[in-house]
């Protein structure tokens, strides 16, 4: 959805509906506008909250909520992501937004959904559209990368998804101990394992930056051609309509053409550090 | 029953070797299976046969005195177990378990080693195809080591 300028910049007033909480670090926020209704948002999408009196920091979308408000799904790293996470029930948040590029539809072709940690939260909604949509789709994979069997998130959700027959799930961890049936091993190596036609499929991957070039490198490697591969972009920014230059990546700023990037767009600054 | 060497052929690893280099290989080696919970083999121990995953899954664990093993990879259908049978000392270095009931081909590694000195052509072949293996499992482990999960 097109934000003027100068509507940007004012957040709007949201109260917190529902905290659930996913890991001992981690909430997802369920956002209720105070008055009217929320705005439309794709998947890949994110919104600028403000938690009053602390800051405002970039937080995707993770879902959209049956009662038409936003969910959010935050980890507690600073002060601002902190603030949020504690909030309770009924308190206050600014919301700005929804900003940004969303992930491509891909109808027709193959999806392949690589997350690691927690990247799923910005691939959540992707995942559920095709879902939803399952007849529009190839064949759909979603590899999932998480650093233990205790720290995953949305788990419920990945067993509802691991039970339907029409999706491919494999998740992995980093190191376990022998009670984890699962696989052990980084997200990438999972790509070899996973079915699909690389000329036909369309990969979207989202997680730390490390780990999405091991997964563009494995997809490359699979025969995906770089058009084919989409990521989302997360490093930090301030403004989100592309004034401050805070999230300048080369000649893009995130804000603006991101944070859902195609690869052989960015292919040549990927592995530039950041500011 | 099919034979070891059309077995072998219809892993991926071996895709594409002639059929002399298969009857080579399958020279060395030998169906097993193992149930889950089963060792392979064990750390330590001499790393004279190693495997090639037909069917299930195997967990590779290290122990570290008074604590419980800690799996750092599991590996499943067209993968190879195990590559200190390659380098001197030839033993293993960690712990090799079925994960699920596993079916693979097991190489034993003293023979594999024998036919690539007495020709090498089949040697650089076989390194050929085991190097990029072995070297993107350390590109795998060093990701793994950079714990990218962890809190910002
Ligand atoms: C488009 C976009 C979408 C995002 N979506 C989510 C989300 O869904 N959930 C969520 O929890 N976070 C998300 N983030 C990251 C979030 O914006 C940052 O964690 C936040 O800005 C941290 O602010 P803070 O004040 O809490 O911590 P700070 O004090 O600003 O930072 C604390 C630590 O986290 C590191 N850090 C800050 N921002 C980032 C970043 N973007 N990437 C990597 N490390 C960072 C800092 O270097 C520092 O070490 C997203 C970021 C972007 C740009």
């Amino acid at each position: 959805m097109a934000v003027s300028r100068q509507n940007a910049l004012v957040p709007a007033l949201y109260r917190v509906g529902e905290v659930y909480r996913e890991l001992p670090d981690t909430v997802t926020l369920r956002l209720v506008p105070e008055s009217g209704r929320r705005p439309p948002c794709a998947p890949g999408q994110f919104n600028m909250l403000y938690a009053f009196g602390v800051g405002e920091i970039a937080i995707s979308i993770s879902g959209e909520a049956a009662d038409e408000g936003f969910l959010h799904t935050v980890r507690e790293v600073g002060a601002v992501s902190t603030a949020l996470a504690r909030l309770a029930v009924g308190a206050s948040v600014g919301v700005r937004g929804p900003y940004g590029t969303g992930w491509p539809a891909a109808q027709g072709a193959d999806v392949i959904f690589v997350a690691g940690g927690l990247g799923l939260a910005p691939l959540r909604p992707a995942i559920r559209r095709v879902l939803a949509e399952r007849r529009h789709y190839g064949r759909v994979a979603i590899l999932f990368g998480t650093r233990h069997p205790a720290e995953m998130l949305y788990r419920q959700e990945l067993e509802q998804w691991r039970r339907r027959l029409d999706v491919d799930v494999s998740v992995t961890v980093d190191h376990a101990d022998t009670l984890w049936h699962g696989n052990v091993g980084v997200v990438p190596a999972l790509i070899p394992r996973a079915t699909f036609d690389p000329n036909n499929s369309v990969a979207l991957v989202c997680g730390p930056e490390v780990m999405m070039r091991f997964t563009v490198s494995a997809l490359r490697e699979a025969g995906v051609p770089d058009e084919r591969v989409y990521l989302s972009m997360e490093r930090n920014m301030k403004c989100a309509t592309g004034l401050c230059g805070h999230c300048q990546f080369g000649p893009e700023f995130i804000c603006m053409t991101g944070p859902v990037m195609r690869f052989d767009r960015i292919a040549s600054l990927f592995s530039t550090r950041e500011a | 029953m099919k034979s070891l060497d059309s077995l072998l052929r219809e892993l991926p690893f071996f895709a594409g070797l002639d059929e002399e280099h298969a009857r080579l290989i399958a020279g060395c080696a030998r169906n097993c299976r193992f149930e889950a919970g089963q060792y392979l083999f064990h750390e330590g121990d001499p790393a004279d046969e190693f495997f090639l995953i037909r069917e299930g899954r195997v967990a590779l664990d290290v122990v570290a005195p008074g604590q419980d093993p800690i799996v750092f990879s599991t590996l499943g259908e067209g993968e190879v177990v195990g590559a200190s049978w390659l380098v001197p000392p030839y033993r293993w270095m960690f712990d090799a378990r079925a994960a699920s009931p596993t079916h693979a081909l097991g190489i034993d590694a003293a023979c594999l080693r024998r036919k690539c000195e007495e020709d090498h052509d089949f040697g650089y072949l076989m390194m050929k195809r085991f190097l990029p293996v072995f070297v993107k499992r350390l590109h795998a482990t060093r990701l793994q080591m950079f714990d990218v999960y962890r809190r910002g």
